[in-house]
């Protein structure tokens, strides 16, 4: 440090330091700034409390007559759970050219559904019952024939808000808004009648 | 007794000024301040907006004092402060339909500007603000109608939310941090609360001043869409210009009088406007296990969720409703005619904007029609017809949007 006289003299300004000293000032104000905002955006993420009643959901399936349906709540959603008959299913691989993902590549679902019938027993179907265009809780329309649904209706769910149509296996018809099938929740068995929600399967042995 | 008079030379007034330019702020900002003489009935919708953001600041005060946020208080709070509260039987309506005037009011300044080119040069930043008012308010209005937790409350939420969930990539965790939760719940509604009483009135509150700011700068754009700036008489005031008090105030409480009294008609006796302004759904409370037959957003919404519905791919749908509405942005520099006003364009120019307005609220009742048949064939055309005014309107308005205009502005006495 050099003295300086004790006069009116101004030191001349080293503008290289004034600069490098305002962008270092200002860089570590704006790390700052960004890492303080970690805790308040932090903060909208689900509770302990929220996450905790996540837990699995339970179904007495001898419950649930065949051609019927039942729902549930898993983690805030509504589960559809149809015990699909032998004509539900024979219905299922007749439409397959005018679904927008018949063999549900882009939809999400666990590797155990991703086959024909979408599910692990093919009578016992078990869906997220939200639309996957924007979340309304699709209609059960089973009656195959439903012209106020569409021509040569199968069967299956038709969304009241904006008119997603989805098969028997919650698979997306064309004419859709909605762009990819119902989803499905990780489920398993526990002897013959009781599905658990939420609980994936083993990963074999399962047919 | 002379010492004490020298102290306060000019009485309190001159006191007042000395700490507080009282007096320089009136004469800078409404006396001083030249506003063209030849507005009409199109130019009270500012100060009109004005009167229905403070209306619901004070109404919202009040509701707030009884409502109770939360998944199992939210409806019963509502019903409580309405049925038993003295008074709020008509305090909470007022709130509720002061959100509709809102946008009618905010819908007819925007037609205003779309007919006189007042988003033209150099008043670009004065619409791009007010668009962001525009866009607040949206948000505002839409946490609103979720709070009272009716039924369209808690589906409207749930489509709406969705949205977001189409964004590739982090869609789903994104949805997720909105709501706080798996679902809609305690979390989502408290924190539309906060955003709803707190942090958007103030970021509106703060936009309406910039939007006032830039418009002193520039200066009210008139019906002619000349710039009285442009020619000024002896005393360097503009020739076509009048101060804005007491000539404009004056105006202004005519249209306030008669906007309260349709405001009050509405209030007192059509609150839910046939179902358009308050929904029937929501008249019974939020149920995640039974979705309304129809869901449709308060009109206001409408004409974005046509466009939404209209598209059969739910990622374009998405982005074209976020288009439809972003549009509006750019309209400043879409429009190149040289004229500003629709009175010194041709044909083509009135025919373009008279087909936009028609389309608009084409796809405004189309958004409450049920999305099948003879609705979903409309909204698409009509969805066509809204992009094509953006994309026709840059050549267009430089086709024939260049015609003489007057020197001065034209007006009949009155």
């Amino acid at each position: 440090m050099s003295d300086h006289a004790a006069d009116d003299t101004v030191p001349e300004v080293d503008e290289s330091r004034r600069k490098f000293l305002i962008a270092a000032t200002a860089g570590t104000g704006a790390v700052g700034a960004v890492l303080t905002a970690v805790p308040f955006v932090a903060s909208w993420n689900p509770s302990e409390s929220a996450r905790a009643a996540g837990l699995p959901t339970e179904v007495d399936l001898s419950k649930i007559e065949p051609g019927q349906m039942a729902t549930f709540f898993w983690r805030k959603q509504q589960i559809y759970v149809v015990k699909r008959t032998p004509e539900m299913l024979a219905t299922l691989s007749a439409h397959d050219g005018q679904l927008k993902d018949a063999k549900s590549e882009k939809s999400d679902q666990p590797v155990y559904a991703k086959n024909d019938q979408r599910a692990i027993k093919p009578e016992v179907l078990v869906l997220i019952g939200t639309c996957t265009h924007l979340g309304c809780l699709p209609k059960t329309r089973f009656t195959p024939g439903d012209a106020s649904v569409m021509a040569n209706w199968p069967g299956g769910f038709f969304c009241p808000c904006h008119g997603s149509k989805f098969d028997l296996a919650g698979r997306v018809f064309e004419g859709s808004p909605a762009s990819v099938n119902l989803k499905i929740p990780p489920y398993s068995f526990e002897g013959d009648n009781k599905l658990i929600i939420g609980v994936d399967a083993p990963a074999k042995g399962v047919a | 007794m002379s010492a004490t008079m020298d102290k306060n030379e000019g009485g309190f007034r001159a006191w007042l000024n000395k700490r507080l330019p009282v007096d320089q702020f009136m004469a800078d900002q409404l006396t001083g301040y030249y506003a063209p003489k030849n507005f009409n009935i199109w130019y009270f919708f500012g100060s009109l907006a004005l009167l229905v953001f403070v209306m619901q600041i004070v109404t919202g005060i009040f509701v707030t004092m009884h409502f109770k946020a939360g998944e199992a208080t939210a409806w019963n709070s509502v019903q409580y402060m309405v049925r038993e509260v003295p008074y709020m039987w008509l305090i909470q309506p007022m709130h509720a339909v002061g959100a509709s005037f809102f946008f009618i009011v905010v819908y007819l300044h925007m037609a205003r500007a779309f007919m006189y080119g007042s988003y033209k040069g150099p008043r670009e930043l004065l619409w791009v603000i007010g668009m962001l008012i525009y866009l607040a308010l949206m948000a505002e209005a839409f946490m609103g109608y979720v709070l009272p937790y009716g039924n369209m409350s808690y589906w409207g939420a749930q489509v709406i939310i969705n949205l977001f969930g189409t964004i590739p990539g982090i869609g789903p965790d994104l949805v997720e941090w909105i709501r706080g939760d798996y679902g809609i719940g305690d979390a989502t509604l408290t924190r539309f609360f906060s955003l709803h009483v707190i942090a958007l009135p103030f970021i509106i509150a703060l936009l309406v001043l910039l939007h006032l700011v830039a418009l002193r700068q520039v200066g009210s754009n008139n019906p002619d869409g000349i710039e009285i700036k442009e020619n000024l008489g002896a005393d360097g005031k503009p020739k076509d210009g009048i101060p804005f008090h007491p000539y404009y105030t004056l105006k202004d409480i005519v249209g306030v009088g008669l906007f309260l009294t349709l405001f009050a008609i509405v209030v007192f006796f059509v609150p839910t406007f046939g179902g358009l302004f308050m929904e029937a759904p929501n008249f019974e409370p939020a149920n995640p296990s039974s979705t309304p037959e129809h869901i449709a957003p308060v009109w206001y919404f409408t004409p974005y969720y046509a466009i939404l519905r209209a598209v059969p791919d739910q990622k374009l749908g998405a982005l074209l409703m976020a288009l439809s509405v972003a549009a509006f942005l750019f309209v400043p520099w879409l429009d190149r005619a040289k004229n500003k006003s629709i009175r010194y364009r041709g044909l083509a120019s009135k025919l373009l904007l008279a087909v936009f307005f028609i389309t608009f609220l084409m796809l405004m009742w189309l958004g409450l029609k049920p999305a099948d048949g003879i609705y979903v064939l409309l909204a698409r055309i009509f969805t066509v017809l809204y992009f094509a005014f953006f994309i026709l309107l840059p050549f267009v308005s430089k086709a024939d949007g260049n015609g003489p205009v007057p020197d001065r502005v034209t007006y009949d006495a009155h």
